[in-house]
């Protein structure tokens, strides 16, 4: 069953992947390895170091909306420009340079191999490029802060013909260097995605049917499927916009035959799968965590998975909801306020099928649970808000206002935050051989949650007072200038300040940990996926002898048993089967 | 519930409220459902000594029904939404009252600028009035607009009617609204248009018709044309209003 992985391997393991054998360079080590828990380590790293950049960007502007035309402390002054490219690059990094490698290329090379019981991805070397254009991807976006006129400002949407012209957006290279950096890294996914598909078909530990795969590597992989069928569209609209900037052509310039709409379809055609590319690994984690530590099977596990192909399917008939204004012809909204709030069936079956899965169970409130819980009762008020969104006529007054804005932090957020940490306080054990300590994890999880709801449920008011989106300052309009309004920009603020702060326990906590933790054993939270099988952390190739499975992941409090959880890979004694 | 936040100008802005209205109270009943069965469920289960889960694996029918029966009840609650969505959205964007005056709304970076018919009642004649940041129009009348923009995507937003439509270079985009009350309205421009969006500004004022047809004689007469309202020729931009934008372009 491994026998491509295997073979790929043995190739790729000349430079010292068998321990002990010979000593390893740091460069092999840590910048050139083909192990998949060290391409997972690399995405994390860099994921997190460009969370804290976006993070301090929204510092930066929230500052800047809350006290306008003050000096920003650690800034400066924020300029009209500034301040756009200041909200373009904090989307555009918090989606694909944080988002997507730590949830989907981070957790997703962690773990895939260890939970289907594999000794690495099927191509580990494009698994190590993969991550090295991604790499690449990061550093040219940053790059974009220190050229001639800054960072691109065009919105993370990067709308036509305002994107497409130097004299229209002012940031003639910036907006060049970033459509190269979101290219790349595409490609760098692209190369990660085939990995975890085919990994995933056709590394399987014996015994692993379909229906034994954990949820999150299901959701990873259906993830992975989502973004590599709507990602071309973009791609191909990408290097059309591309030209239209440097090389003069008109693909969007309506005066010469272009059509500036035709990249908002492109866009999101690829754009709305991608909140669904994001959410399912978070999801997914959230499923394994709440199984775990309410000791409970998943409420109907074949339901979440119909469910999440439903959803991601439906994922890609809603794009134009993005567009009812834009211009569009009135009648298509009708069709696609349809698809859209079809799009509610599943997905509320999902978080239902959560819930429930909490019914009967034995629930340990620990750091990882916690955070699992705040993922669904915070992903409610994004799910409930889309709503207005998505109906036409409501959407018609939200459209582009702040309300907008509340409601994708509260997707994103429990995506991208919520559920990295949550992946990252249950595995960090297995990742790094050490226990978090709880208390430490307590106070950043709730100092987090809290902080978080007072970033944003301000703004669902100050949007539906009007507040539109990407305005450095509201003094000329009469209406948004109420004092009223003024009060909750600046409670945000203080909530975005306060949400920063906390992040100094977690990174205390993640690096005292790593020295001074409490040694994990192989299976700290007694669960029953193949990862907790190995040592802490998991040696090179992983199992010292490949795992056989017997039965699903959710096996917890199964009748009959002494323990609450029954390992897949644990063989049917014959005593169990005479009690079963 | 809306008018809590921000008032109404328009005949349909009402409308509008009442479906966000409606949708609130529907999602609202669902969040709070859905949140307390988790709350409930987390305390109700939570670890005690002598307790352990029960085995479940989710098909038990007398189990399952607690998730599909209210999963029907949203479906239901879908459509309830969607009727009313789609017949505001048609009478708001898909179809329009006959017009008392039409109006053209040009957008370019970063200023609004108008064109409306002069006492004959026409576009496109000699006495038109064009202005810049300002755009008069009588109470309880309806308006069609002709929604144009010179350089990059705009959109016209005006809060209290609850009107908001792009507008696309190279295209002439129409919508209507018919206003209810006098006064003055924000005019707003929310879609990313570059350095000055956030000061692109204007406004609606909303005369009753003998105030309106005092403005239109002011601005009529020659003499006030030259000092009052600045009428710009098409294409050229807004002249009065570049010192405004002068500090931000440098």
């Amino acid at each position: 069953m491994t026998t491509p992985a295997t073979g790929a391997h043995a190739q790729a393991g000349s430079h010292g992947h068998e321990p002990g054998h010979h000593e390893v360079s740091f460069f092999h080590k840590y910048l050139w390895s083909t192990d998949h828990k060290m391409i997972a380590m690399q995405y994390l790293f860099t994921g997190t170091a460009l969370a804290l950049i976006g993070g301090y960007l929204a510092y930066v502007f929230r500052m800047q909306l809350a006290f306008p035309g003050h000096d920003v402390p650690g800034y400066g002054l924020v300029t009209p420009n500034r301040y756009n490219s200041l909200v373009t690059m904090h989307g555009s990094i918090m989606i694909f340079w944080v988002a997507m490698p730590v949830l989907v290329a981070a957790f997703g090379n962690f773990l895939i191999p260890l939970m289907i019981g594999c000794d690495d991805m099927v191509f580990p070397r494009i698994n190590r490029l993969s991550y090295q254009v991604f790499l690449v991807s990061a550093i040219i976006l940053l790059a974009s802060f220190f050229v001639h006129g800054g960072a691109f400002g065009g919105a993370w949407t990067s709308y036509p013909p305002l994107s497409a012209k130097g004299v229209y957006n002012l940031t003639p290279i910036g907006a060049s260097l970033w459509l190269v950096a979101v290219a790349l890294e595409f490609v760098a996914f692209l190369l990660g995605g085939i990995n975890f598909i085919v990994t995933t078909m056709n590394g399987r530990a014996p015994g692993m049917r379909m229906w034994d795969i954990p949820v999150v590597v299901w959701m990873i992989v259906i993830a992975s499927v989502l973004f590599m069928a709507s990602v071309g569209p973009l791609i191909a609209g990408a290097v059309m916009l591309f030209f239209d900037q440097r090389l003069g052509t008109a693909f969007f310039d309506p005066g010469r035959g272009g059509d500036p709409l035709l990249w908002q379809h492109l866009f999101w055609f690829f754009g709305h799968p991608e909140v669904y590319v994001v959410l399912l690994p978070a999801l997914g984690m959230v499923a394994e965590i709440m199984a775990v530590f309410a000791r409970k099977k998943l409420f109907g596990y074949r339901t979440i998975l119909y469910t999440t192909w439903a959803t991601g399917i439906l994922s890609f008939v809603v794009w134009a909801h993005h567009q009812f204004i834009a211009g569009i012809d009135p009648r298509m909204a009708n069709v696609f306020t349809i698809t859209t709030l079809l799009i509610s069936v599943p997905i509320t079956e999902m978080i239902f099928v959560y819930i429930a899965t909490l019914y009967g169970g034995s629930i340990q409130f620990t750091t990882p649970m916690l955070w699992a819980l705040s993922f669904v009762a915070e992903f409610l008020i994004g799910g409930v808000t889309g709503i207005f969104l998505g109906a036409s006529g409501a959407d018609i007054y939200f459209h582009d206002t702040y309300f907008v804005v509340a409601h994708f932090h509260y997707t994103f957020f429990p995506s991208a935050i919520i559920g990295m940490f949550a992946g990252l306080t249950f595995w960090y054990p297995k990742m790094f051989g050490r226990m978090l300590n709880e208390t430490l994890g307590k106070i950043h999880f709730w100092g987090t949650i809290i902080a978080f709801n007072v970033i944003f449920i301000p703004l669902f008011i100050t949007g539906a007072a009007g507040d539109q989106r990407r305005i450095y300052n509201y003094a000329l309009f009469s209406e948004q200038e109420r004092p009223g309004l003024q009060h909750l920009r600046e409670l945000s603020t203080i909530g975005v300040i306060v949400l920063l702060a906390f992040q100094v326990f977690f990174l205390f906590n993640f690096f005292w940990s790593l020295r001074h933790g409490e040694r994990a054993s192989e299976n700290p939270w007694l669960s029953n996926t193949l990862e907790w099988t190995v040592p802490s952390p998991p040696p090179h190739g992983n199992f010292a002898e490949l795992p056989t499975v017997y039965r699903g992941p959710y096996e917890y409090a199964t009748p009959g048993r002494k323990e609450d959880y029954w390992p897949q890979n644990a063989p049917i004694t014959p005593i169990e089967e005479g009690a079963l | 519930m809306l008018q809590r936040f921000a008032t109404s100008g328009s005949t349909f802005a009402p409308q509008i409220d009442h479906l966000i209205l409606l949708i609130a109270i529907l999602v609202g009943f669902w969040f709070l459902a859905a949140e307390f069965a988790l709350f409930w469920l987390c305390f109700r289960f939570r670890r005690r000594e002598g307790h352990s889960a029960q085995y479940i694996t989710g098909e038990e029918k007398h189990l399952s029904k607690w998730v599909t029966w209210p999963h029907f009840a949203v479906i239901v609650c879908d459509i309830v939404i969607l009727i009313p969505a789609i017949l505001v959205w048609v009478n708001v964007k898909q179809s329009s009252p006959p017009a008392e005056q039409t109006v053209r709304i040009f957008s370019q970076q970063w200023a609004w600028s108008f064109q409306e018919p002069g006492p004959d009642g026409a576009l496109d004649t000699a006495d038109d009035i064009r202005t810049v940041g300002d755009l008069h129009v009588k109470v309880n009348a309806t308006y069609h607009f002709e929604l144009q923009s010179r350089d990059v995507l705009h959109s016209f937003s005006v809060p209290e009617f609850r009107l908001k439509q792009d507008a696309v270079p190279g295209r002439a985009i129409t919508g209507w609204f018919k206003t209810t009350r006098t006064g003055t309205f924000d005019i707003q421009c929310t879609q990313m248009c570059g350095m000055g969006h956030g000061l692109m500004a204007a406004h609606i004022i909303v005369e009753t018709p003998e105030q309106h047809a005092a403005w239109m004689k002011s601005v009529s007469n020659p003499a006030a044309v030259a000092t009052s309202v600045v009428a710009p020729a098409p294409g050229t931009g807004a002249s009065t209003e570049d010192s405004k934008f002068a500090e931000v372009r440098q």
